[in-house]
């Protein structure tokens, strides 16, 4: 039987704001010692009462905005009870049946069709502490608890069951990472946890409309490690399906060296949260002159900045669309854009040499070096310097390669590089010929291969007279007078 | 000068203000008094001897160099629900005997502010769950006109502190009664005042909904002065009202002249022991006489429904309140054992008494999927409905006065092993809390030797008026000036 699959996605990401939730602590812990960022008040003592970050309700608002949701005109906390050692109060400060944003929806570009993936609700909850189990020396299990986290502002993206592969959850995904990053809200960064994703997915007979048993699946660190673990998820589901098992409805861990997902069950309490509203904090209540002026206040969200990046300079939409995945790297291409100048053919020409750089060997030479594009040493203004000399002739190919190579390394301009190591481009035809004659005069047999009529013997001649210059000669005008000199055509 | 624990915060204010006696010399004398008679009353369960001194020798420093509070220099007891840094605070239970908060709740910042002396911290009904203070997990403390009798709860330490004069006056926390009910079982003056009006921000929570922090005093000007140093909003507790805190002093008025006074028929319930009613009518004839319009047919008939849904909204929200009590962080951690789990479980089997495993019980049930509906958002919509009948009786009335409980204090013991008995003791005092409005107990006779208060309940952030009424009564009537023998 053919299967479809259904995919939903749970998101939390905590937010960037200065402190935390509900008290006045450091909510930037990231590289602080445990235990350092706490109060009496993140540490759950007896007596304390949490106060309202207003930031944190702010950026909720906005991201609910970005997502189209409606803004509720009132929302509340509630309280979530269960018992974990992770969490201080024995109870998460969280929102159940009145959410800060419902009904909202993101669009997806699936094989060039746009696809609109339904968003449920985004609401806002505090992190909880950090267990870390350790084994001693003698064999003992013990937990350490590290309660910097706890307390930290984090919102919940629900998204409907909407996504029918793992290539949509993965987009889903990236984009919804990008309008965060765009917004300022969230560093969107799931290696570091600041950005986690549960998935819950079922498969179903195709043209069925009852869905089969849900798995829920946790655990994934990374937008590669979704993407495995439904695909994988998906392929289980349907092999049980195929020797007539029976789905069972809980919840699975992915295990990211093994590449499987495996049971969690662990005889897991049928939860009863028994949510009841926070009494130690009064409604929310949005007034729709306070939600316009947020909503005026957005910035360019990534749909939006691809189509201008389209229109304005001329990218292709494969171009534009990986560019405004990471803020960063829009902001990048943005700046340099800016800064070139001419008319507008010659324009597009150059912002489109800036965006094969930074897609092509620019994000290549950051992935190798770990490095960020915001940190990068190549300013925009050398970036298109150095766009510049290849667009006049003066640098091509291997030299543009070994001059941005050493840009990135020592963030010197192209210029000053080109004159250090004499890289400039040779399209003076004297020396050219000089090359060409040399090189006619040490290859006879592949002469007389291309008189022969052998059109690839060409191709040889150009590439070694490219090697004895080193690659500094305007390859257009070797070939040129390759030909002249062979009395080709 | 001889008897200086029985003044009064008005009394030694003037005598510290006129240096006539010094901060050191009251304290001394309230100590010694403590030590006389904390044997036979078990009011405190800390005694901070030391840091009294310390903090009397700072107070008279201040009142030599300069202007001073009203509570500069006096001795206070707290009780022990109300964190002060580096003085344990148990909730006299087992499961914080040993905790010392790092911080001061925002009510001991105030008295802070004006120097205030603590003298020890007040004992109570575990975690404020009782209305007898037998509950405490440490001891019982007795009722100083009477030993043999409980002195109510579950602030009773801090109203037997003010009745036996071991103190100047107290703070207590009440949350369906717990000020005015010890209170008037030991005829002090006791206030609840309006939810929001003073910072809960380090009261250790029973029912954050409920709960409010209020004065025990002498008479009902040191209560005045006690509402001015503690009320106000405070940014760490979000529930606490934004307004301005007016002067209560000038609220002290000795007239009733144009006041509208209704009397509710159900807080006259049956079962009501005859000496209550005859005291409160002669106390209410009283305030006739001193100008108040009386309309002695008032009627609050949700009032009956008040004890089932507090019954479900205090114990729901404590059921969560006291979720942080694992073991894992702080306080008592049953550490015989290899499991997480039952490490955290037994913590909690040992660590609290069985009033509060009562209250854990029964609002998890009320919460649980299922049962919600029926009981929890039952119990809101009745809330709700209490509401809206003080507010529309309001409309009519200044004040509404009535009982402060429908018997005089009872015997230790009687009450203990009868849940339902022991609760309907706060039956006149919790639609006030569900209601959220300010409400007061003032001495208003005794029956065998034993006292009966008066209950005064106002409009929301009105605490003026019942002020007014408390003053005017006090000032026309001698049970104030009563002491036990101790």
């Amino acid at each position: 039987m053919e299967y479809e699959t259904i995919i939903g996605l749970e998101v939390h990401a905590q937010l960037l704001t200065r402190s935390k939730m509900f008290c006045s602590c450091s909510a930037d812990y990231a590289n602080a010692p445990p235990n350092t960022h706490v109060c009496p008040i993140c540490l759950g003592m007896p007596g304390v009462l949490p106060a309202i970050n207003q930031k944190a309700i702010e950026y909720t608002v906005m991201t609910a905005l970005a997502l189209n949701c409606t803004i509720a005109e009132h929302a509340k906390f509630d309280r979530k009870n269960y018992p974990y050692p992770d969490l201080m109060k024995g109870y998460q400060i969280s929102q159940y049946d009145a959410p800060m944003g419902q009904h909202g929806w993101l669009s997806l570009d699936i094989d060039g069709i746009r696809k609109k993936a339904c968003i449920t609700r985004v609401h806002l909850e505090e992190d909880v502490a950090k267990l870390t189990h350790r084994t001693s020396s003698e064999g003992e299990n013990y937990s350490l608890v590290d309660v910097n986290r706890s307390g930290v502002p984090l919102m919940e993206i629900v998204g409907e069951p909407d996504i029918s592969s793992p290539e949509e959850a993965r987009q889903y995904l990236m984009k919804l990472r990008a309008i965060l990053q765009y917004l300022g809200v969230s560093t969107g960064n799931m290696e570091e946890g600041s950005f986690r994703c549960d998935a819950n997915i079922s498969i179903r007979p195709v043209g069925s409309t009852e869905y089969l048993t849900k798995v829920e699946i946790k655990n994934m660190n990374s937008f590669k490690a979704v993407y495995r673990a439904l695909d994988y998820e998906a392929q289980r589901q349907r092999e049980v399906m195929g020797k007539g098992g029976k789905l069972v409805q809980e919840t699975r861990g992915w295990v990211d060296d093994k590449e499987i997902t495996v049971s969690q069950r662990s005889k897991e309490y049928a939860h009863d949260y028994r949510y009841f509203p926070e009494p130690d904090l009064p409604p929310l209540v949005f007034d729709k002159a306070w939600v316009n002026k947020i909503r005026a206040r957005l910035p360019d969200l990534p749909e939006a900045r691809r189509d201008r990046f389209i229109s304005q300079y001329g990218l292709p939409l494969y171009d534009a669309n990986l560019l405004v995945d990471s803020k960063w790297m829009a902001n990048y291409f943005e700046e340099c854009a800016k800064i070139i100048t001419g008319s507008k053919e010659a324009d597009q020409k150059k912002a489109k040499i800036a965006s094969n750089w930074i897609l092509g060997d620019f994000s290549r030479m950051l992935n190798a070096t770990g490095s960020r594009i915001e940190d990068t040493k190549v300013s925009p203004t050398q970036l298109v310097e150095f766009v510049g000399l290849i667009d006049n002739g003066t640098l091509s190919g291997p030299a543009a390669k070994a001059v941005f190579e050493d840009m990135f390394q020592s963030g010197k301009t192209a210029s000053e590089i080109v004159c250090d190591k004499g890289l400039s481009q040779i399209s003076d035809s004297t020396e050219i010929d000089n090359i060409v004659t040399q090189i006619i005069a040490n290859n006879s047999r592949a002469v007389s291969d291309f008189k022969a009529g052998k059109e690839q013997a060409l191709a040889f001649l150009i590439g070694q007279a490219m090697k004895a210059s080193k690659g500094r000669a305007n390859p257009g005008m070797v070939r040129e007078i390759l030909l002249q000199k062979l009395g080709g055509k | 000068m001889d008897n200086l624990h029985q003044l009064t915060i008005t009394e030694a204010h003037q005598l510290l203000k006129q240096k006539k006696i010094s901060s050191v010399e009251l304290t001394k004398a309230s100590l010694a008094r403590l030590a006389k008679v904390e044997e036979k009353v078990h009011a405190c369960v800390t005694i901070s001897q030391d840091m009294a001194l310390k903090q009397a020798a700072e107070a008279d420093k201040i009142i030599s160099n300069s202007e001073i509070e009203p509570l500069t220099g006096i001795p206070v007891i707290i009780k022990d629900n109300m964190c002060t840094r580096g003085v344990k605070t148990t909730c006299a239970s087992r499961m914080l005997e040993d905790f010392i908060p790092p911080y001061d709740a925002t009510v001991i910042q105030k008295l802070k502010a004006q120097n205030m002396v603590m003298l020890g911290k007040a004992n109570m009904d575990e975690f404020a769950m009782g209305s007898s203070t037998e509950n405490s997990a440490l001891f019982p403390t007795h009722n100083p006109w009477n030993l043999d009798c409980v002195p109510g709860g579950s602030s009773g330490g801090s109203a037997v502190a003010v009745a036996a004069d071991e103190a100047i006056y107290a703070l207590g926390s009440d949350t369906g009664g717990s000020i005015r009910q010890p209170a008037g079982f030991c005829s002090v003056v006791g206030m609840k005042p309006t939810y929001g009006r003073v910072s809960r921000f380090g009261l250790v929570a029973f029912a954050s909904s409920l709960d409010q922090i209020g004065p025990i005093t002498k008479t009902v000007t040191d209560c005045t002065l006690v509402l001015n140093a503690i009320s106000g909003h405070d940014p760490r507790d979000s529930t606490s009202a934004p307004y301005p805190v007016p002067e209560y002093t000038k609220a002290l008025i000795p007239d009733l002249k144009n006041l509208r006074l209704g009397i509710p028929r159900e807080y006259f319930v049956e079962g009501m022991q005859k000496e209550i009613r005859t005291s409160v009518e002669t106390a209410i004839r009283k305030l006739e006489e001193l100008g108040a319009e009386v309309d002695w047919e008032v009627s609050l008939p949700n009032t009956k429904y008040a004890l089932a849904a507090y019954y479900i909204l205090a114990p729901s929200e404590a059921s969560a309140n006291l979720a942080r009590y694992d073991g894992v962080k702080y306080g008592f951690s049953y550490q015989d054992t290899n499991n997480m789990w039952e490490a955290m479980e037994k913590t909690r089997q040992f660590g609290f008494g069985a009033e509060v495993k009562r209250r854990i019980m029964l609002g998890t049930y009320a919460l649980s999927a299922g049962y919600y509906d029926a009981y929890y958002l039952k119990a809101q919509k009745v809330r709700t409905l209490i509401k809206q009948e003080f507010d529309q009786s309001f409309e009519k009335y200044d004040a509404l006065i009535t009982p402060t409980s429908p018997t005089v204090p009872f015997k230790l013991g009687e009450k203990v092993d009868d849940p339902v008995q022991m609760y309907l003791s706060d039956v006149c005092t919790l639609p006030i809390n569900i209601a959220g409005v300010p409400a007061m107990t003032v001495p208003a006779g005794f029956a065998d030797g034993l006292p009966i208060g008066m209950q005064i309940i106002g409009r929301h952030f009105n605490e003026e008026t019942i002020l007014r009424i408390a003053f005017a009564y006090e000032q026309a009537t001698e049970w104030h000036k009563r002491k036990p023998a101790l």
